[in-house]
């Protein structure tokens, strides 16, 4: 078994949220983990991403190769396309449909849904507006996450077992929060599986 | 943990006494993750940053030559800085263990280049340790104290970005008890007066010719056996896990050197030249061991590598790229759709750095483009729009003594815009050349009180500014404050504008905290509010 995937985003968006929170569940069921982060100069609003490793077996490069990616995550949807070139044909992408507008050139966001329809296992959901609903609006990337974790090779236990863990030192009341988004974004992407596109 | 971590906690673990650096991506975690161990904290470790790498370094050797066990940690243009010391440390040689890390940043993810430290080793005459992986980086610091000890050398430690700033779990060893304060048993010898520096050069030259053989290091490289002739690969630190990512089940077809620390030996190179046709030289940064392969005539051995194109002569190096160096059938993804744009770091919302720009744009358009000379920092970023207004970006403290070159030239206005850290770092020697000349230069000192582009830091700059200025002789009615922000606006220009007028040497100091320091001390002090409330 090995899980590849990519966290992708914006410099400030939080990704390594989502990487902690793997990575934890990952160590819960005792699998070799490789996690490459990008720090410095992008954090300041630039294109970031990471990649998150798991295997049952020993993980060689920290690096993932092209075209070998199983999964990418991404809380921006111009992205999720940017790492295209990453993501193995049986891949999945699973974004969020808000676009992060910080630069003046920014593409029509509906040519963007256009492209990530074009992709094929592509989930989009609008996980700030889900994360409101839910009282929580700093919780999209657990939605996210929520809506990627049938893809990703750790039970659905072991997710929120990470977020306890993760959390646990801002208070119940802030992991009840993001458990919630967590099972709230898998729900979605459950119920928007079949047409395998929902904006 | 990230591998500058496990190579914090391994110091720690290995007696470390003293760390010492300056923040630089990609090391900077190093010293962060020291100073919040309680580990550190209960053993009372040194854990303070430094002004710049070389009073690190020299910090580091005087600890060291207490009897204790000191580390320095930089990233790859840092060692520029510190070179005078390093280089001069292997002269004199060390008496408690010294390890110097640098962190190099090939594809310049957020360096101004991609200069390769294994030189530098070479250059200095000490051994030089390269991990392949995490574990590697935490087992080898243990090892390069003791080597430090046996031999009295410095030892550089040198990793990538990769390595510093990718997780894997790691596991410790029991840690060692910290040495007690002993001086060098030979008093003269740190004195590098010219008598004594010969003799000490003669040894080291001597050691360093015997150091390939020694089992702390060369037990780090390992020769693999393959069946037949064709490739014989040699690898350089991480290299090898990219190799590994295209050949796992294959290995055995191949002849693999996989190396990890240097001098290399020779005989272990000769014996994988003597079973194969030819050699693919695998290392991350420059071609350190693929040039000294190939050496001047380049014909003994068929060699490929980054110096005939099989590998991108510049560029980190990657699963992908390793595949097409083997040959191996390229797996790709699809393209990148037309629509993605670039997105380029820029200034976070509300940033005081933008204030800055926003009215220097204002009152430069009245003198012409090409007069503002910048430096090391987020600043930087003034180079892109909207602002586009920085026209220099070299070395850090180069914005001051490069507009006082051009203003020597006759440039006139000639601005330098430099952070309140890359002041302290390395500016403030520039502005006394600028003071005892009255260089007709307008400074900006853009002070947000932290360290911001590698994650905020504390800035020795810090509430002393106007004292260091004025110290240096800056004139007192031409050093300015100024607080950059857009209510402000208009009493900024005027006072950008006086000061731009003035023939002579003038220093503004544009002061408002960081953006995220000031929130993350927000919510610091809003966490201790409600610890104390209950």
């Amino acid at each position: 078994m090995k899980c590849d995937i990519i966290l992708a985003g914006v410099g400030g968006q939080g990704i390594l949220t989502i990487a902690a929170t793997i990575g934890l569940a990952a160590v819960e069921e005792n699998l070799f983990l490789k996690q490459a982060e990008v720090h410095g100069m992008s954090q300041r609003g630039g294109d970031v991403q990471s990649h998150l490793r798991l295997s049952d077996r020993e993980i060689h490069s920290d690096l993932i190769p092209h075209g070998k990616a199983d999964l990418i995550i991404s809380v921006e949807p111009m992205e999720a396309l940017r790492y295209l070139p990453w993501l193995s044909p049986e891949g999945w992408v699973v974004t969020s449909s808000i676009p992060y507008v910080n630069i003046p050139d920014y593409p029509d966001p509906a040519d963007i849904i256009a492209e990530l329809r074009k992709t094929g296992n592509t989930i989009v959901l609008d996980a700030d507006t889900m994360a409101k609903d839910l009282g929580s609006s700093r919780s999209g990337n657990m939605v996210i996450l929520g809506a990627a974790s049938s893809f990703i090779s750790v039970p659905f236990e072991a997710l929120e077992k990470g977020v306890r863990k993760l959390f646990g030192r801002k208070g119940e009341e802030v992991v009840g929060l993001n458990l919630m988004a967590l099972s709230a974004g898998r729900a979605a992407a459950a119920g928007s599986a079949n047409s395998k596109i929902s904006v | 943990m990230l591998g500058d971590e496990a190579i914090a906690q391994a110091a720690m673990d290995a007696g470390m006494s003293g760390m010492y650096a300056y923040p630089g991506t990609p090391s900077t975690e190093i010293m962060e993750y020291v100073q919040a161990s309680p580990q550190a904290a209960g053993d009372n470790i040194h854990r303070e940053w430094s002004s710049n790498e070389k009073t690190a370094t020299e910090a580091a050797l005087g600890m060291s030559y207490a009897g204790k066990r000191a580390m320095v940690a930089m990233k790859h243009v840092g060692l520029n800085v510190a070179a005078d010391a390093f280089i001069n440390s292997a002269v004199t040689g060390v008496n408690g263990g010294l390890v110097v890390v640098a962190a190099d940043d090939p594809s310049m993810h957020s360096s101004q280049n991609e200069q390769d430290s294994r030189f530098y080793g070479k250059f200095a005459l000490v051994p030089v340790f390269e991990p392949r992986n995490q574990q590697e980086a935490y087992d080898m610091i243990f090892d390069a104290f003791e080597l430090s000890e046996k031999y009295r050398l410095p030892v550089l430690f040198r990793i990538t970005t990769r390595l510093a700033h990718s997780r894997a779990p790691v596991m410790r060893r029991a840690a060692k008890a910290q040495n007690n304060i002993h001086l060098p048993s030979d008093p003269r010898q740190f004195v590098l007066l010219p008598a004594i520096a010969r003799k000490q050069y003669r040894a080291l030259t001597s050691l360093f010719g015997k150091l390939a053989d020694e089992p702390l290091l060369a037990d780090y490289n390992r020769l693999s056996r393959g069946s037949g002739r064709g490739t014989g690969i040699i690898t350089c630190g991480i290299a090898i896990n990219y190799l590994m990512e295209n050949i796992d089940g294959h290995q055995d077809d191949y002849h693999i050197l996989s190396v990890a620390a240097y001098p290399l030996n020779r005989t272990l190179v000769a014996e994988l030249v003597e079973s194969c046709d030819q050699v693919l030289v695998l290392e991350e940064g420059y071609p350190f061991i693929e040039e000294q392969l190939r050496g001047l005539l380049d014909r003994d051995v068929k060699v490929l590598g980054r110096m005939d194109g099989t590998v991108p002569r510049d560029g980190e190096l990657n699963p992908s790229i390793v595949a097409a160096a083997l040959g191996l059938e390229a797996i790709h993804g699809k393209a990148v759709p037309g629509i993605v744009r670039q997105r380029p770091p820029s200034f976070c919302k509300g940033c005081g750095h933008a204030d800055v720009y926003l009215a220097l744009v204002d009152v430069m358009n009245e003198f012409g483009p090409g007069r503002v000379f910048s430096d090391i920092g987020c600043y930087t970023l003034g180079a892109l729009p909207p602002y586009n207004m920085v026209n220099s970006c070299v070395d850090m403290g180069a914005s001051v003594t490069m507009a006082v070159g051009a203003a020597d030239a006759g440039l006139w206005p000639a601005v330098a815009v430099i952070g309140d850290s890359t002041f302290t770092h390395s500016g403030m020697t520039g502005l006394l050349d600028a003071v005892i000349k009255d260089s007709h230069v307008t400074l900006i000192i853009s002070d947000n009180s932290t360290t911001g582009m590698t994650g905020g830091q504390k800035s020795q700059a810090t509430d002393r500014l106007e004292s260091i200025c004025l110290g240096l002789g800056v004139k007192r009615n031409h050093l300015r404050v100024i607080v950059p922000l857009r209510k402000n606006h208009e009493e900024n220009k005027a006072a950008l504008r006086e000061e731009l007028k003035h023939h002579g040497l003038s220093v503004i100091l544009a002061r408002r905290e960081c953006i995220q320091a000031a929130s993350k001390n927000k919510k610091s002090e809003a966490a201790d509010k409600s610890k104390k409330g209950e």
